[in-house]
């Protein structure tokens, strides 16, 4: 039962606190105004390319853009702790480090799956991409696991929040990565060789071919494989974040380095 | 005026020493555009093949100076306020203009280390070979933009001094302005609406100086209205600055935001 209650408590609390800093206004216009942006730039890059459709963009985007909220707010759980001066009390709690992290790691599942689907709906609707209502259940689906498995990388940004200050560069790194990699706006059969070998490993690659497969028509049960893989990268990287805080909270105990990073 | 000039040259300086030891304005600054660089050569490379890529590595190069710009210009005053330096800048007896431009400047000038960063990066990793034709026209277009950029940075610094979520605007407005400026995209892609705007944008102009300049075109008169775009935006920040110093002063809200 205090498992249950710090991963459900703890997480809201946590996630809440995101907003001393966070208003909803800039919720909006980091969550919602900054990806339908980037949904036109490069839907528009496309034209002007004469490469993809603008429901390329618009999926590849809308899934990316996930991303961002994964990493930033599941890094910020742990940086913005220490920046409160609050780390340490909740690293001495008797709490279970798995229901402490992960239940941070809820909310942020959950407000990625809000800005991709959003980002998705007025993306298209800008853009004049319609999706039959059959696609949006399936869509649910796979906008959520690849929420799931970005959080995983999130938790492994987190944990390296215990031992690197600047943690938003950190985020903006990772989040430059996957929209290099991942197939958002460049399919992943146009890349070289080894940047694709590279992005089977990288959480949402399988998620936004999945995403695409789906708008065309493919059930769930069609894209079963795809999200598996997906799901196994997010939690290879979960289980990879939470080692890597569990090491680094060790070697800050040890080395009385908690709140000097 | 010599005064003047002294506070901007070395509050300017004192600003890029800074922006270049910080991991976010500097580091970043460079890094992110490489990003979307990247991302765009491969489509324009996929959609046109690899003798297109010219053009777009000078496009993704120029980016880099908006983005080192954008977010730290607008979050500068809210940034002193944090420091607890907002109000030893107001009173201080010289004009908070003259002490807020270097900031966006130096944010600018940060930009160019981008320049290179991408120029170098589109050569090495997409073998790109920029040939300029018109040199001088070109470094002339260079600072024409990173000064443009730099005064609609500092109209922004100014027009957002009281909002907490300057920074947040600024960051929203990175993409519009690559977008509407026609840096990767041409404006006339882009929904008539659009037109206006992008033409009372500067980096519009610098874009299009630089353009010019590199491929053998007629740069002058994009050049001299991408210094008059800076100097209108300079001018309405010096108003707006006095507005809303007036305003802070008399509900003495200069630290509350």
């Amino acid at each position: 039962m205090t498992s249950l209650r710090v991963f459900f408590l703890g997480g809201l609390i946590s996630y809440r606190a995101l907003f001393s800093w966070m208003t909803p206004s800039i919720f909006f216009l980091i969550l919602v105004v900054q990806p339908v942006f980037q949904i036109l730039l490069f839907a528009y890059i496309g034209r002007a390319a004469s490469v993809g459709s603008d429901e390329f963009y618009v999926v590849g985007n809308a899934m990316q853009y996930a991303a961002v909220p994964c990493l930033f707010a599941m890094t910020q759980t742990i940086a913005g702790e220490r920046f409160q001066q609050t780390l340490s009390y909740i690293l001495i709690s008797p709490a279970g480090r798995l229901p402490l992290f992960l239940g941070r790691a809820l909310p942020v599942i959950l407000n990625g799956f809000v800005t991709a689907a959003f980002s998705l709906l007025v993306g298209g609707l800008i853009l004049g991409v319609r999706f039959p209502t059959s696609v949006f259940g399936p869509l649910a689906v796979v906008v959520l696991v690849a929420t799931l498995s970005c959080t995983g990388l999130g938790l492994i940004n987190a944990g390296l929040g215990l031992r690197v200050r600047e943690t938003s560069v950190l985020s903006n790194l990772l989040v430059g990565i996957l929209l290099i990699f991942c197939g958002a706006n460049v399919s992943v059969s146009s890349l070289p060789d080894w940047m694709a070998a590279v992005s089977s490993w990288l959480p949402l690659t399988h998620a936004i071919k999945a995403a695409r497969e789906v708008v065309h028509g493919s059930s769930l049960t069609d894209v079963q494989g795809l999200l598996g893989r997906e799901l196994g990268v997010g939690v290879l990287y979960a289980v990879a974040g939470l080692a890597i805080i569990r090491f680094f909270e060790t070697q800050s105990r040890r080395h009385a380095t908690l709140g000097l990073a | 005026m010599m005064r003047s000039l002294r506070v901007l040259g070395l509050a300017w300086l004192l600003h890029v020493k800074m922006m270049s030891r910080s991991a976010f304005d500097g580091l970043m600054a460079v890094i992110w555009p490489l990003f979307y660089a990247t991302v765009a050569f491969f489509m324009f490379r996929t959609g046109h093949g690899s003798s297109s890529l010219g053009p777009i590595g000078l496009a993704a190069a120029v980016m880099g100076i908006w983005t080192a710009v954008s977010v730290p210009a607008s979050s500068a005053l809210q940034r002193e306020r944090w420091f607890g330096t907002l109000e030893l800048l107001v009173v201080a007896p010289r004009n908070l203009g003259l002490i807020l431009l270097p900031i966006t400047l130096a944010a600018s000038t940060i930009g160019l280390y981008c320049v290179a960063g991408t120029l170098i990066w589109a050569r090495v990793l997409f073998g790109i070979h920029l040939t300029i034709i018109h040199p001088l026209f070109f470094a002339l277009g260079l600072i024409a933009t990173v000064l443009t950029i730099a005064s609609l940075g500092f109209l922004m610094a100014v027009s957002f001094v009281g909002s907490r979520r300057a920074w947040a605007i600024g960051a929203a407005l990175e993409y519009p302005i690559w977008l509407v400026c026609g840096f990767l995209v041409p404006v006339s892609l882009l929904p008539g609406w659009a037109h206006p705007i992008s033409w009372a944008l500067g980096p519009t102009w610098g874009m299009r100086t630089i353009r010019e300049a590199a491929y053998g075109g007629a740069p002058l008169g994009p050049l001299l209205l991408t210094l008059a775009l800076a100097g209108v935006y300079l001018g309405i920040g010096v108003v707006v600055l006095r507005i809303v110093l007036d305003s802070a002063r008399k509900r003495a809200t200069l630290s509350l935001a």
